[in-house]
């Protein structure tokens, strides 16, 4: 016991725990102004809306930004937690308390969708790159279909929950269902850090730099892969049934491709392969997202579509335009930092070297290369070893 | 014999009618450096590929200390104890020196970790990955890349991206190591300095080495035996001198005069 | 039998759009997630025109108003959007188009509104149980597709596109002008989509921002069928689909389910033959 204490207490690292403090700063914020009543009505829904989109985030960052493979069913995933969580919900809303209605929910619905990640995951030991992220955005549209047509899961009115109401009904009594959703984040955040900063998490990026390379050294790729994706839909699964805490009916709708890709933005504007930039990207998008909506009504709510649209495109082009590049090493925030740190504490930091020494990183310098993630040119996982190659005549 | 490590036998594959490799027969001792060679596109690095279960052979089979290995994967080839490097470097490029390593140290028995006790950090987490960078440390060290352990692998120099290579192959307890080329782009000194260690690695890790070259100043240096191979054939195997003086070898190299 | 053949017109549709998203990923290796909303465009355009007056002329010229107006918004978008971003990360591009796709959702709604109007384009009347229209739509699509396969095949400006699919650098190091054959192919792909918006709208006679999501991805999921970057292969994925999607929902207990029976389609034919029907598999080099 005495040994495991020294471990941990060796291993640590401050820079580790930065992602936490990001998350639990604003609950406890938020916790003190709720219950002091500072806070305004709108304000813990906008926090429960940023506490799962950063929860699905985080986890579709897992996928594509750690085993760099293209996922555009993450909505599915959460659509199926949101479903049969909300089903399970509405079975026990009644005999037991709240809270724990909501715990039983989330892990009904966070396996519920795992089981879905594990046969999405079966294709991608198949396909890679486009092929694979048509096939994940197939398997949402194949869920949302056949949620919409279920009667038992409200059909195409939506599925009623009843624990929705509940909540509102004990709106000033409970707590709040922000409180629990931060929770389940900071729960996903020590389990996904922990994923990747273990050996585990080394044989997955490696799968990402370089598949046959991994292969070569014993990586069992089946099995990462399909572990990536289960542990991926699991917490999209848990965030559907907060999603579901928020909106009585649940709509099919809401979970369509174009939801899918709302989280990869978030991802892909946070830096793949950063934990820490989907955390900020999501509540930054989800708040503006928020902001816009409420504050615009009508036909003036496309208002809100264009903003969205014209930041995403420019910033896209301001980060990977070969053009610009010499504009973004002049502004660049973490040289800038660096210098900074320089100055103040007389610490020389070479950029370009992990001077890391305890195996274990936060960001990893990620840069998909050029083909990798949207190129079939990758294509050696489709090697069929029964029937050597015919095509290559 | 007793101590034959390597061993294939008829090993031949085809692409859609064309013959890559044919009827190769290789039989390699514990302990020894056996050089593969031939000129470009004659089906060496073929022949790689059928051993780490790259492709599957079409004809043939192989066995490893008298087990048959064909038809596993990639990856359970490697746990039975074949390594390799590649021709055109293949590393993590994203990611430290010392990661590459420990991707390697991955799958040995003594750092066993399941996924779950690392997620919940329970004590074997801490235990496995101390003891890996350990052994990794101990692996760098030898190759001399101990003070690069934290440079990311893609701003390593060349030569020491292929000496990371046989490092990190290394890493998984091969009982015998291939090498695509390892003296690929190397300048004299370094070819001399990878020769000292090829050595090296025979001696201490008590290793057996098949490679690929081309150059054949390193070829005769530290080669026990050869094969050639030409448009997926054997040409001649045998002691090194006795095969590089070979009339049809030379023919193969240098065209018909 | 009518259904086959309205199944086949609906695939002519489909890979009409498909044309374009195959031709745009095997020239500029990218998934233009805009292109569903050039029909989007295309529509409201016929739309505009058509306020203007109803009769035959009008009609012939929002034909031409609607092929010319996506021309130009394909060549623009790519010029601004994602020529820009010519060698940065294909997911980068990708992001790109998809921002490109909301913007011209939003304008059109906020030009037109969120709700759907009517547009009156179909040619009435039908020839032994089968519409005027479908025959209509599957003789343009079919001299459209014959004309482009010989385009491509037999010009030198299409030698030269399937020149930079093949291998840009390579290209352009034998002269090619790489930027004017991809700016080219965003317009022919445009141009075919400005064409499926017709038909479209002779089929569905309404117009709604988000139109073309839905035809969009079909047609993406078609093209993915038939091996993306292959133009018969497009063809054949956007039929076949579209005969798919007809035969489904014309047996009542499985309509609901059309979609997902298209989807399920998509993956197995993926499981079986993982780059597509005619998809060229490319290996990589150990």
């Amino acid at each position: 016991m005495r040994e495991y204490f020294a471990n941990v207490k060796q291993s640590f690292k401050l820079k580790h725990y930065v992602n936490y403090i990001i998350v639990l700063l604003p609950l406890i914020l938020f916790t003190i102004l709720h219950y002091a009543g500072a806070l305004n009505r709108s304000t813990p829904t906008l926090l429960v809306q940023i506490g799962y989109s950063m929860i699905l985030a985080v986890s579709l960052n897992l996928v594509v930004g750690f085993l760099g493979e293209l996922s555009l069913g993450h909505a599915g995933f959460m659509c199926v937690g949101a479903y049969l969580g909300s089903l399970v919900c509405n079975g026990l809303v009644d005999k037991l308390p709240l809270m724990i209605v909501l715990v039983i929910g989330m892990i009904v619905g966070g396996i519920a969708a795992a089981v879905f990640g594990f046969i999405v995951g079966l294709p991608a030991l198949r396909l890679r790159g486009d092929y694979l992220a048509i096939v994940t955005l197939a398997f949402g549209e194949i869920i949302r279909n056949i949620c919409k047509n279920l009667e038992f899961l409200g059909g195409a009115k939506g599925l009623e929950t009843k624990w929705y109401s509940a909540f509102l009904a004990a709106r000033n009594t409970a707590m709040p269902l922000f409180i629990p959703t931060f929770l389940v984040g900071l729960l996903m955040l020590a389990l996904i850090q922990n994923l990747i900063r273990s050996k585990h998490g080394r044989a997955i990026t490696a799968i990402r730099d370089n598949e046959i390379a991994a292969k070569a050294m014993g990586i069992n790729v089946t099995y990462y892969k399909l572990f990536v994706f289960v542990i991926s839909a699991f917490f999209a699964g848990m965030a559907g049934v907060i999603y579901a805490g928020t909106a009585s009916p649940i709509q099919y709708s809401f979970f369509s491709y174009n939801y899918s890709i709302e989280i990869l933005v978030m991802v892909v504007l946070g830096g793949m392969g950063s934990i820490r930039g989907s955390i900020l990207s999501a509540a930054l998008i989800t708040y503006i997202n928020f902001v816009l909506k409420s504050n615009l009504s009508g036909d003036m709510a496309a208002v809100k579509t264009l903003v969205y649209a014209l930041i995403l495109i420019l910033m896209v082009i301001y980060k990977n335009a070969p053009a610009l590049k010499p504009v973004r090493e002049r502004f660049n925030l973490k040289l800038l930092g660096v210098a900074i740190r320089e100055k103040l504490f007389k610490i020389s930091h070479d950029a370009a070297t992990v001077t890391d020494d305890a195996g274990e990183w936060d960001e990893i310098p990620t840069k998909i290369i050029t083909d990798e993630v949207l190129s079939t040119d990758l294509a050696l996982s489709n090697y069929n070893p029964d029937k050597p190659d015919t095509n290559n005549k | 014999m007793e101590n034959i490590i390597l061993k294939t036998d008829a090993l031949g594959i085809s692409f859609g009618g064309l013959k890559a490799a044919d009827n190769v027969n290789l039989e390699i001792r514990k302990n020894e450096i056996y050089g593969l060679i031939g000129p470009n596109g004659a089906g060496k690095t073929t022949v790689f590929n059928m051993l780490t279960g790259v492709y599957l052979p079409t004809t043939g089979t192989f066995y490893l200390d008298g087990e048959e290995l064909r038809g596993l994967s990639q990856e359970k080839i490697n746990a039975k104890g074949i390594a390799r490097t590649f021709q055109n470097i293949r590393l993590f490029n994203n990611m430290s020196v010392i990661r590459n390593v420990m991707v390697g140290l991955h799958n040995r028995p003594e750092f066993k970790c399941n996924p779950f006790v690392s997620m919940l950090r329970l004590p074997g987490h801490f235990d496995a990955e101390k003891r890996m960078r350990a052994k990794a440390k101990e692996l760098l060290s030898i190759f001399g890349l101990l003070e690069e352990r934290n440079t990311l692998a893609c701003n390593l120099p060349y030569g020491k991206q292929r000496k990371l290579e046989i490092a990190r192959a290394l890493a998984t307890s091969p009982k015998l190591l291939l090498l695509d080329e390892p003296a690929a782009g190397m300048n004299p000194q370094e070819t001399e300095e990878l020769m000292d260690t090829i050595r090296f690695v025979r001696d201490n890790f008590d290793m057996t080495i098949l490679l690929i070259e081309h150059d054949m100043s390193l070829v005769s240096g530290i080669c026990d035996r050869l094969t050639v191979l030409n448009f997926g054939q054997t040409l001649a195997e045998g002691g090194v001198d006795e095969v590089l003086n070979n009339p049809e070898v030379v023919r193969a190299y240098l065209g018909d005069d | 039998m009518s259904t086959l053949i309205d199944g086949l017109s609906l695939g002519a549709i489909y890979a009409l759009i498909a044309l374009g998203y195959t031709m745009v990923y095997g020239i500029a290796k990218m998934l233009n997630f805009a292109h569903g909303d050039v029909i989007m465009v295309g529509a409201y355009t016929v739309f505009t025109t058509l306020m203007m007056g109803n009769g035959i002329w009008a009609k012939i010229l929002a034909v031409v108003v609607t092929v010319v107006v996506c021309t130009v918004l394909g060549v623009c978008v790519e010029k601004c959007a994602y020529r820009p971003l010519r060698g940065a990360s294909p997911l980068a591009v990708l992001i790109t188009a998809i921002g490109v796709s909301y913007l011209l959702q939003g304008v059109a709604q906020i030009s037109f509104g969120a709700k759907s109007h009517p547009v009156d384009f179909t040619i009435k009347g039908s020839v032994g149980g089968i519409n005027y229209h479908t025959i209509v739509t599957l003789i343009v699509a079919t001299v459209i597709m014959v004309s482009l396969t010989l385009f491509v095949n037999f010009t030198r400006t299409g030698r030269a596109m399937v020149a930079v699919s093949e291998d840009r650098a390579a290209a352009q190091l034998m002269g090619v002008n790489v930027n004017r054959i991809i700016m080219l192919t965003f317009a022919i792909g445009s141009a075919l989509a400005a064409c499926a918006s017709l038909f479209y709208l002779m089929q569905i006679p309404s117009v709604s921002p988000t139109l073309g999501s839905m035809p969009g991805i079909k047609a993406f999921t078609a093209a993915v069928i038939g091996g993306i970057g292959s133009i018969p292969g497009a063809m054949i994925g956007g039929v076949v689909l579209g005969v798919i999607e007809k035969l489904a929902l014309s047996i009542p207990v499985i309509a609901p389910y059309t979609t997902a029976i298209e989807f399920s389609f998509l993956i197995i034919v993926l499981l079986v033959k993982p780059t597509g029907l005619l998809g060229k598999k490319r290996r990589e080099k150990v």
